[in-house]
């Protein structure tokens, strides 16, 4: 009898066969929504074509790709930062608002202050406010044995209303009529753009942060520490690393890069506080974290390719008046196919031998 | 002879070009804050654009579920890149993203529903919803034997805050013991949330539930209880056929053709509209059977005062929740006032906050 069986691999996969599993896990997503595409009525081809000349090939279409992905990359790499240490911070959405609403209160408060000044003091704020929003939970779970899943997403909702509650209350515009939004901010509260792109200097920050990340877990010993622990617990608890400190650490560290993001999106891109500002970028933090498998490289990559795909998505709406569900469809296929495909980074398929 | 011929053919093509260009598609976007498929707000507008597509000569084409921030601008963006005419937003949020986009491209023409700011190529525009919104209080007044009407409301922004008042104005027009209990969703559309949030309503008592926001929910909720709704946005009866006796509607078909051929024919000049009754734009949904004809002929003959300008729905004197004259006997209130309102009539149980 011919058959299939499942077989370890001596080693894991390398690095060129991991980048042929990715690419083919996302040939697969791509050829599984054409067949969506086509049974929806729209030529798959052409749509496919659509959605990718949306995505990223004209210098706009880039740029839009690239805006959107800022917030998206900080707040993955911070939910990456607790993932290593296998704790599950659901809460970057909530850390994200409340780095929104620390920014604000800073530009709000201090509007006169020099740019030099004001824009490091609103990164400070964020990065407390929502750096304070991973700590509660990290402390609950080493204190009081909380779940931290639980507990981070129940956090969001609080952080959310809480950002509703100022916008609609104290912090509401009197020349907006009533509607939810603070004043804008002072020139000197707002990050610019790069040159003559849309992009704006978040950009920057991204870069820096990212490669600090890395050298992070690469270069010092709390990063190793962390990595160690994050792979076997009770082995860090009997080498006696300090568990719960490490906890704390990475639910800070989560927190603050998520609140950084809310500082960007606020500062950069709307320029006040609203709430139309919470888009779900905490969410898609996570599906992207666990497409680049926390690699804050990959982290790079995969949130430019799911903001590209957004972007996109809105292009196939215009041209081919595709739903725009179809974007999520997509992003899920896209998701479910590469972590599927991470499967063969440790198993292999064999045929069986003939009896 | 041969230089004859090439010059003919020089000045034909260019001739067949420039009547090309008089007669270029024009390209109409519109941009959508929920899906189509709702049955609520933007499936109207979408009503609207599919008259705008049956114009000769225009395309048009949207975008749906485009979250309020920055996504719009980008959305429309986009749209100007590729050479929109015109371009509809349709969301309160869209305004200062649009304002961004409008200041690049100087030869588009822009429409922002529902804001205030303006600028030499974006007009902004809304309807008198308030009017339609006032017809099914009436009805809903006459309807009640509990004199608890419920009102799923959405945000507490002055449009739905307005709505809340014109519905219990008129409730209280011809019943003067009617309250409207509110209660808030914060949400445009969740129908698992709304429904909810209606059976709140039926357990102090309302026996007919009005609503602001997109999903049939409360309909449903109002169905199960056998009480009566009125829907929003589009006809609702399909989902409460027993429940439902009206539902104050959207036409935008007639105002968006009017903007498009006045951009096309370059009559068009940035304005602040305001359409209602008068103009066609909201107005009631048929009556369900349970509507007694007695009712029906009031809710006619205030619809035909309203829309002749003969009846105002703002007029004093109009005292808010603590019984202070906020609009003076005998005084319209001007738009400026109503855009902004904040406050809660007399007779609305619940807080603007």
């Amino acid at each position: 009898m011919v058959g299939i069986r499942i077989v370890k691999r001596q080693a894991p996969l390398g690095f060129w066969g991991a980048c042929l599993v990715l690419f083919s896990a996302l040939l697969l997503s791509l050829l599984l929504s054409g067949v969506l595409l086509f049974l929806g009525g729209t030529p798959p081809i052409k749509g496919i074509i659509t959605l990718f000349q949306g995505a990223f090939c004209s210098r706009w279409a880039l740029e839009d790709s690239v805006l959107k992905a800022i917030p998206i990359f900080l707040c993955s790499l911070g939910v990456a930062v607790a993932f290593r240490l296998k704790i599950w911070n659901i809460g970057a959405e909530g850390q994200f608002a409340l780095g929104a609403v620390g920014a604000t209160w800073v530009a709000l408060t201090f509007p006169d202050w020099p740019k030099f000044v004001l824009l490091p003091a609103m990164i400070c704020m964020a990065m407390v406010a929502g750096g304070a929003w991973g700590f509660i939970p990290a402390l609950l779970r080493q204190r009081l044995k909380t779940n931290e899943i639980i507990v981070t997403l129940m956090l969001n909702y609080i952080a959310i209303l809480f950002l509703d509650y100022l916008v609609y209350g104290v912090w509401k515009d009197p020349t907006s009529f009533g509607f939810p939004m603070t004043p804008s901010f002072s020139d000197q509260a707002i990050v610019g753009k790069i040159g003559s792109s849309t992009i704006n200097w978040g950009l920057a920050h991204c870069l820096v942060l990212g490669v600090l990340v890395w050298g992070f877990f690469k270069y010092t010993r709390i990063g190793f520490e962390v990595k160690a622990a994050g792979d076997s617990v009770r082995a860090a608890k009997y080498a006696g690393l300090p568990y719960d400190r490490l906890v704390i650490l990475v639910m800070v560290m989560s927190g603050a890069l998520a609140g950084w993001a809310g500082f960007l999106e606020a500062s950069a891109t709307v320029n006040r506080l609203q709430p139309s500002i919470m888009v779900g970028y905490g969410y898609t933090a996570i599906v992207v974290a666990w497409l680049a498998r926390l690699n804050p490289l990959g982290i790079g990559v995969a949130s430019i390719l799911l903001a590209g795909l957004r972007v996109g998505v809105e292009n196939l709406q215009l041209d081919l008046q595709v739903p725009a569900a179809f974007g999520g469809i997509l992003e899920g296929l896209i998701l479910l196919t590469v972590l599927a495909g991470g499967f063969f980074t440790y198993y292999r398929f064999e045929r069986r031998k003939k009896r | 002879m041969r230089l004859f011929k090439v010059v003919l053919v020089v000045i034909l093509s260019l001739g067949v070009c420039s009547a090309f260009a008089a007669d270029k598609e024009m390209k109409v976007g519109f941009v959508y804050v929920s899906p189509i498929g709702d049955a609520g707000y933007s499936y109207a507008h979408d009503v609207g654009r599919q008259a705008v597509e049956a114009m000769p000569g225009v395309t048009t084409s949207y975008v749906e579920a485009v979250p309020e921030g920055p996504d719009s601008e980008r959305v429309m963006l986009n749209m100007a890149r590729k050479g929109y005419d015109v371009i509809f937003a349709t969301s309160f949020g869209y305004m200062d993203p649009m304002l961004k986009v409008a200041a690049q491209f100087p030869k588009t023409a822009f429409f922002h529903c529902s804001g205030f700011k303006m600028a030499d190529n974006m007009g902004n525009y809304f309807g008198r919803m308030y009017q339609a919104r006032y017809l099914s209080g009436v009805v809903a007044g006459s309807m009640t034997k509990s004199n608890i009407l419920g009102y799923v409301a959405a945000f507490p922004i002055p449009e739905v805050i307005r709505g809340i008042n014109a519905f219990a104005l008129g409730a209280q027009s011809v019943n003067p013991d009617v309250v409207v209990r509110v209660v808030w969703t914060k949400t445009w559309y969740d129908p698992a949330t709304e429904k909810e949030a209606a059976k709140s309503l039926l357990d102090v008592g309302a026996d007919v539930i009005a609503q602001h926001q997109d999903s049939p929910g409360p309909q449903e909720a109002a169905e199960e209880k056998g009480v009566y709704s009125i829907g929003y946005n589009s006809d609702m009866s399909s989902f409460a056929p027993k429940a439902h006796l009206t539902a104050p509607v959207w036409h935008w078909g007639p105002y968006y053709t009017k903007m498009v051929d006045e951009v096309r024919k370059g009559t068009w000049k940035a304005s602040s509209d305001w359409p209602g009754l008068a103009e066609g734009i909201v107005g009631l949904s048929p009556f369900g059977k349970m509507v007694p004809q007695n009712v029906k002929d009031k809710v006619k003959a205030l619809e035909a005062e309203i829309a002749s300008g003969k009846k105002q729905v703002f007029v004093g004197p109009i005292k808010d929740q603590k019984g202070e004259v906020k609009i003076a006997d005998g005084v319209a209130a001007p738009d400026k006032d109503l855009l902004g309102m904040t406050w809660f009539v007399q007779g609305v149980v619940g807080t603007t906050k």
